[in-house]
């Protein structure tokens, strides 16, 4: 499938850049934002005070660890508009993402923040093989969340036909689908297996349309669901990383060698840290991206906590590109579940799924506790193709998965088969866990 | 002998059978026998229909998790010892019962049984052997 993906890229003069090059442009840049930033947004200005730092002080991007991080609280702090560095004349589009609780976070974008976000979304879609003789079929959502104008501005700067169908709708995503000729699709991992499912009930084999290559995002996914989209979208699927307080898509994005996400580090400077002392660790270690927007102008953001956790590594990719490449995100710190003093991470729970025979990859993760001891149940769909007929058989393919899971994750869980179709799908990110215990914060 | 058993794949939650049964009401599908094995979580709902097919087509486009089983139908008479007479032979020949439900024959004084055995092939040469009385699938649909 690598072979048919036309290999090319959107700034060849960056995306291939040296590092010396690339370090210094990154340096130029930081300067300038860090005196941008001090100069019209009160907020830096007290935290740089706090910190002892003023902006002729970072001089190099070592020195960028002076400064202090910025986490989501402090974006909720200062809603909706406190931390914008250019007044709202300049504004002119504004996005805000899901305030589960609390506050949500607000973004703006001036004309030069919208063009930054079509180049570095062409990038992305480039990476995947996407030019102006292609169909884009965009099944993220268009509105506050950046998924839908993110892809759609990334796929007009290359000049290929935008479908900006949005989520949801699924028998006439798949209809479009056919009608049109899509070549590309975008949407979450788990809603393109959801457009599979539906593509299989109106008796469409997905993998003898056009579809070539899909841009999943918005929500960890594991290798194995990458392989399951594989096999039943017949595509390349492709990770793209990017989150609303950076700019939305477009942060970084695999090419067809998927060896890491090549980060657009001459907008978006990254550092790996340790959450717990906030130490920046070396290349090659994991721990919490850190991202510092190097030229956005209505809102940036410096050494801002990610909560999601990689691995950096500056080797060039057998693409050409050199861009820095960051590892799949395998988790959140703050998704991340710990159940009886054990870290869990959903995606390693989808992984042990999707390889079992018999249930579907479908699955809610419910976490409970009983007096001292926590709960946590695992509710997965049995597959329609399943052919047993007797409760022995299924109570055998729960010890199975219970069996697996606790292997890998070393604790013990409750099983529980529900039917097809039983756990609610989303249009958008999945919700993979239903923690009742109220320990987070907020 | 050897008869076409549907097996529904049901969530242990309230109402989910009366569901699935008006479902097949509504397609004017009959149900000839019934069986559930249940846990707390789930059950597995064993039925006999006059129409087997289209049970199964209407079940499936339903969304559930529904088979076709091969199951063997096994006619007695209603009396005492009538089910001990069968079982015996079974027994002699070593044959394990997965599982078994029965049924009246409206008709007749026989009572029909459904039986799944580990070893159907088996099963049938022994009950054949022994002169047990079976039922066809035309036979069953057309009681």
């Amino acid at each position: 499938m690598k072979a048919n993906i036309a290999q090319g890229f959107w700034d060849e003069k960056i995306e291939c850049m040296d590092r010396k090059s690339m370090e210094a442009l990154q340096t130029e840049r930081l300067r300038d934002l860090v005196k941008r930033v001090y100069a019209t947004v009160p907020f830096h200005q007290r935290r740089f005070a706090e910190h002892g730092v003023r902006p002729e002080d970072i001089k190099s991007l070592k020195d960028l660890a002076r400064l202090p991080f910025m986490t989501k609280q402090d974006l909720r702090d200062t809603y909706p508009f406190g931390l914008f560095s250019r007044p709202m004349d300049e504004v002119v589009e504004i996005h805000s993402s899901s305030g589960t609780t609390g506050k949500p976070v607000v973004v703006g974008y001036t004309r030069n923040d919208l063009d930054l976000w079509a180049t570095v979304m062409a990038r992305t879609l480039r990476c995947g093989g996407v030019s102006e003789k292609d169909v884009v079929q965009n099944a993220y959502g268009y509105g506050l969340f950046t998924g839908g104008l993110g892809v759609h501005y990334g796929a007009q700067k290359i000049g290929a036909s935008v479908v900006p169908i949005s989520g949801g709708n699924s028998k006439r995503q798949i209809m479009i689908m056919q009608d049109f000729g899509t070549d590309a699709l975008c949407c979450t991992p788990s809603y393109s297996l959801c457009l599979a499912e539906v593509a299989e009930e109106m008796g469409v084999d997905l993998r003898s349309l056009k579809l070539r290559v899909g841009f999943f995002g918005a929500e960890p996914w594991s290798e194995s669901m990458r392989a399951e989209i594989e096999k039943k979208l017949g595509i390349l699927a492709l990770d793209i990383y990017g989150l609303t307080e950076i700019i939305g898509p477009g942060v970084a994005s695999e090419c067809p060698y998927r060896k890491g996400l090549h980060i657009n580090e001459d907008h978006f400077l990254p550092e790996v840290i340790d959450s717990e002392t906030g130490q920046v660790l070396p290349y090659g270690q994991e721990g919490e991206l850190v991202i510092t927007t190097l030229t956005k102008e209505a809102f940036p953001v410096i050494r801002f906590r990610t909560r999601d956790i990689t691995v950096l590594d500056p080797e060039p990719c057998e693409c050409g590109r050199t861009l820095v490449r960051m590892k799949r995100v395998t988790g959140r710190t703050d998704d991340m579940l710990i159940i009886r003093g054990v870290n869990v991470f959903p995606s390693q729970i989808e992984d042990v799924l999707v390889k079992i025979e018999g249930v579907a990859p479908h699955y809610l993760i419910v976490v409970d506790r009983k007096g001292t001891l926590d709960d946590i149940e695992i509710r997965v769909e049995v597959s329609e193709g399943n052919l047993a007929d007797e409760v022995k058989k299924f109570e055998e393919l729960e010890r199975k998965i219970k069996n697996e899971l606790e292997s890998v994750l070393g604790i013990s869980t409750k099983i529980k088969l529900v039917e097809p179709h039983a756990i609610e799908r989303s249009m958008g990110k999945a919700v993979r866990v239903q923690d009742r215990r109220n320990l987070k914060e907020d | 002998m050897i008869v076409k058993q549907i097996s529904i794949f049901l969530e242990n939650r309230r109402g989910r059978l009366a569901e699935v049964t008006q479902l097949l009401g509504d397609h004017k599908i009959n149900i000839r026998a019934i069986s559930l094995a249940d846990t707390s979580d789930f059950g597995i709902v064993r039925l006999i229909v006059n129409d087997t097919e289209k049970a199964y087509t209407v079940l499936k486009s339903a969304g559930l998790t529904v088979n076709k089983n091969d199951v063997i139908a096994v006619e007695i008479p209603d009396e005492p010892g009538g089910l001990a007479t069968v079982l015996n032979v079974l027994k002699a020949a070593g044959l394990n019962v997965e599982y078994l439900y029965g049924f009246l024959e409206k008709k007749t004084d026989k009572a029909i049984i459904i039986f799944r055995f580990d070893d159907m092939n088996e099963a049938v040469r022994v009950l054949r052997e022994s002169g047990i009385s079976t039922i066809s699938d035309q036979e069953l649909s057309n009681l």
